[in-house]
């Protein structure tokens, strides 16, 4: 199957869409090369650099009819917008009684590990799921990147595209024709029975370098990728934990009411799920800091794949000291 | 624009503008060639071309005063008075840098000598100064304080939040729009209906003026008037300064600049330090000995703080958690 980067798939994902439906229209504060090409400035508007403005035109735009993309590049760009975001975006459909829908895209690049410090590495997804109306999604692969944006761009919600600012160049097979990739889906991005790891993003990757470094041992490691955050498929990781009875969540952000400790609470509050648990939950994400510039600090911050093998032998070790019993 | 006329300001002070106005331009060098030898990590914006908007406005400071910054910071650094043995520790991610390797090229801050910090966010410096300028007031001793942003940046919300606020409160403030006619790989002319960012000044009631950025001589006296009107309780102004940088938009390799060539080799003919060079050589005080002891000086400088930085530690891993919250 040809390849395509992730960044590349998301590209492809946009202009099939704007190719099917003309009242799909892009803004950001820069011209993305490709699509400038092939839709011109009627349809990719570079603007000021004023986010606020123009995620709330955006929303404006989307309740008059058309179904634009907004691309506030870094996430941390979209801050100054928080009340069009949050207060706006996210409530107009309910708060209206549901009269108009509001079909938006939102792109945002997340994580760290290029050394551009706090205000330009962050992943505060969490901090938007907390927001009731919001749709969000978080891929790890060019398969999934594709198949989720154009969902999203159909998807009649705000929808925000969360996308790793770590995977943008890395190549994955995607199919040339027509595909689409429903949200509330988790993928299973590898089967086991001992453990499962629930990761996100370039976490995804990690988790499956360390459960082919434990499979040497014997260890067998189910890799479950949410993909979707809001909605989040509760029911394929309950079902996965209630296989493996262990669990460990890799998170590129910090671990203080993040999505590690929604997908905690969901495997503990759902009473078979817990009963299978043969261990505490552990979590292994991001310290709870800005993220800093040095690069000894920030790998200091970061979870990787050696920080997933500690994760997952801490929550095996009941299993080993019953076996060496 | 015309030449601005020679301000009545000593011969040693104009020398000390052409001298800091160098270091800039040396130490950007330096940084764009340890960014791409990999010792200097994240993103750089290099400030070459416009040295003479950072030193003509902190010329008029004397040393007290506040200033807030950009992504492009490392010129208000080197004008304010920062030290830059700190500042290229910074760079390299060390122990011994003003942020310890927390921050980078983009955060850089130096609050005891009145630099409240380079800014990731584009306009994002431009509340947080006009605090300072309420807390001048609210002191009272004749305190100003200093935005530095850029075209791009006028476009952003807080630039016309702030100038209505301090107009209307007579905060003493100026308000130093960079002009240099892009905003990353946006032109100017693509996000301003208005040819001159100083225009809008009218709609907050109070003056605008433009300035030849590369004239510091120019840039000196809009900003003396600016600062005594502030002094005065008359309130802020907003100094639009021409100029353009030189490099593209970060050092980053293989990156797309969209200028046409031509446009930047015009500005790079007008040098705003070769401008100054010439004119203390026609006043007779500077001659090829004196400038070959500045530039000594100032590669002097330079190389100390590259050796200061590479002698310096890296942080260690557990301070990572330091300083998220306070004593
Ligand atoms: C809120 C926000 N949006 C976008 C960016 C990305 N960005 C960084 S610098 C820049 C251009 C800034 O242009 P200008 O204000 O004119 O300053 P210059 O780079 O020309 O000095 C952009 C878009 C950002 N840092 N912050």
């Amino acid at each position: 199957m040809r390849e395509l980067t992730y960044n590349e798939a998301a590209l492809e994902a946009i202009a099939e869409e704007m190719r099917r439906d003309p009242r799909v229209f892009y803004m950001s504060t820069d011209a993305l090369p490709p699509l400038m090409n092939e839709f011109g400035p009627s349809r990719i508007k570079v603007t000021p650099i004023a986010e606020a403005a123009m995620t709330g035109m955006g929303i404006g735009a989307a309740g008059s009819g058309f179904r634009p993309i907004v691309d506030w590049r870094q996430v941390t760009f979209c801050f100054v917008a928080m009340d069009q975001i949050v207060n706006q975006a996210a409530k107009i459909h309910y708060m209206f009684g549901g009269q108009v829908t509001f079909p938006m895209l939102f792109r945002a690049s997340v994580g760290g590990g290029s050394q551009v410090a706090a205000q330009h590495s962050q992943s505060p997804y969490s901090m938007f799921m907390n927001v009731a109306g919001l749709k969000m999604f978080l891929p790890s692969t060019p398969y999934d990147m594709k198949g989720l944006i154009k969902t999203a761009i159909r998807d009649n919600n705000p929808v925000i595209s969360f996308e790793s600012g770590r995977l943008m160049g890395r190549k994955g097979p995607v199919p040339e024709g027509e595909y689409t990739i429903p949200f509330g889906k988790a993928d299973v991005k590898r089967e086991g029975s001992d453990v499962t790891v629930v990761a996100l993003a370039w976490l995804v990757h990690e988790a499956l370098a360390a459960a082919e470094a434990l499979a040497k041992e014997g260890i067998s490691v189910e890799v479950v990728d949410p993909r979707t955050l809001v909605p989040l498929d509760t029911e394929t990781i309950r079902a996965s934990v209630r296989k493996t009875g262990r669990l460990v969540i890799a998170d590129e952000a910090g671990p203080t009411a993040g999505f590690s400790a929604e997908v905690a609470a969901v495997v503990t509050e759902d009473a078979a799920t817990f009963a299978s648990l043969k261990a505490p939950v552990k979590r292994v994400c991001a310290l709870q800091v800005p993220i800093p510039y040095s690069p000894v600090l920030e790998n200091a911050v970061f979870p990787d794949r050696n920080r997933i093998i500690a994760g997952i032998r801490e929550v095996l070790q009941g299993r080993r000291s019953a076996a060496a019993a | 624009m015309p030449m601005s006329l020679s301000p009545n300001l000593p011969p040693d002070k104009q020398r000390e503008m052409l001298r800091q106005m160098l270091t800039i331009r040396r130490f950007e060098e330096r940084a764009s060639a340890d960014y791409l030898a990999g010792k200097i990590y994240g993103v750089v914006h290099s400030y070459i071309g416009e040295e003479a908007v950072a030193v003509g406005v902190c010329s008029t400071l004397d040393r007290g005063g506040r200033i807030i910054s950009t992504h492009r910071g490392h010129g208000h650094c080197i004008a304010k008075g920062a030290d830059l043995n700190r500042m290229m520790a910074e760079l390299y991610g060390r122990q011994t840098g003003y942020c310890k390797g927390k921050g980078g090229s983009m955060h850089i801050a130096d609050f005891g000598i009145g630099m409240l910090g380079a800014n990731g966010i584009v306009a994002g410096g431009i509340s947080i100064i006009t605090g300072a300028g309420l807390a001048a007031q609210m002191e009272g001793k004749g305190g100003v304080a200093v935005s530095f942003f850029g075209d791009g940046a006028s476009n952003a919300g807080p630039f016309h939040e702030c100038l209505n606020i301090a107009a209307a409160w007579k905060l003493p403030m100026l308000y130093v729009c960079e002009n240099n006619g892009w905003a990353a790989q946006t032109s100017a002319a693509a996000t301003h209906a208005m040819g001159d960012v100083a225009g809008r000044a009218a709609g907050y009631g109070i003056p605008g003026v433009v300035v030849d950025g590369n004239d510091v001589f120019a840039v000196h006296q809009a900003a003396n008037a600016a600062v005594e009107r502030a002094r005065a309780g008359d309130g802020p102004t907003l100094i639009e300064c021409k100029t353009y940088r030189w490099r593209a938009h970060t050092e980053r390799k293989g990156q797309v600049d969209p200028r046409d060539r031509a446009e930047v080799e015009a500005w790079m003919r007008q040098d705003p330090i070769a401008l100054l060079e010439r004119r203390l050589r026609d006043q007779g005080q500077l001659d090829d000995a004196g400038l070959r002891a500045m530039e000594g000086e100032v590669m002097g400088a330079i190389e100390a703080a590259v050796a200061f930085a590479e002698a310096s530690p890296h942080p260690l891993p557990e301070q990572a958690t330091d300083d998220v919250f306070a004593a």
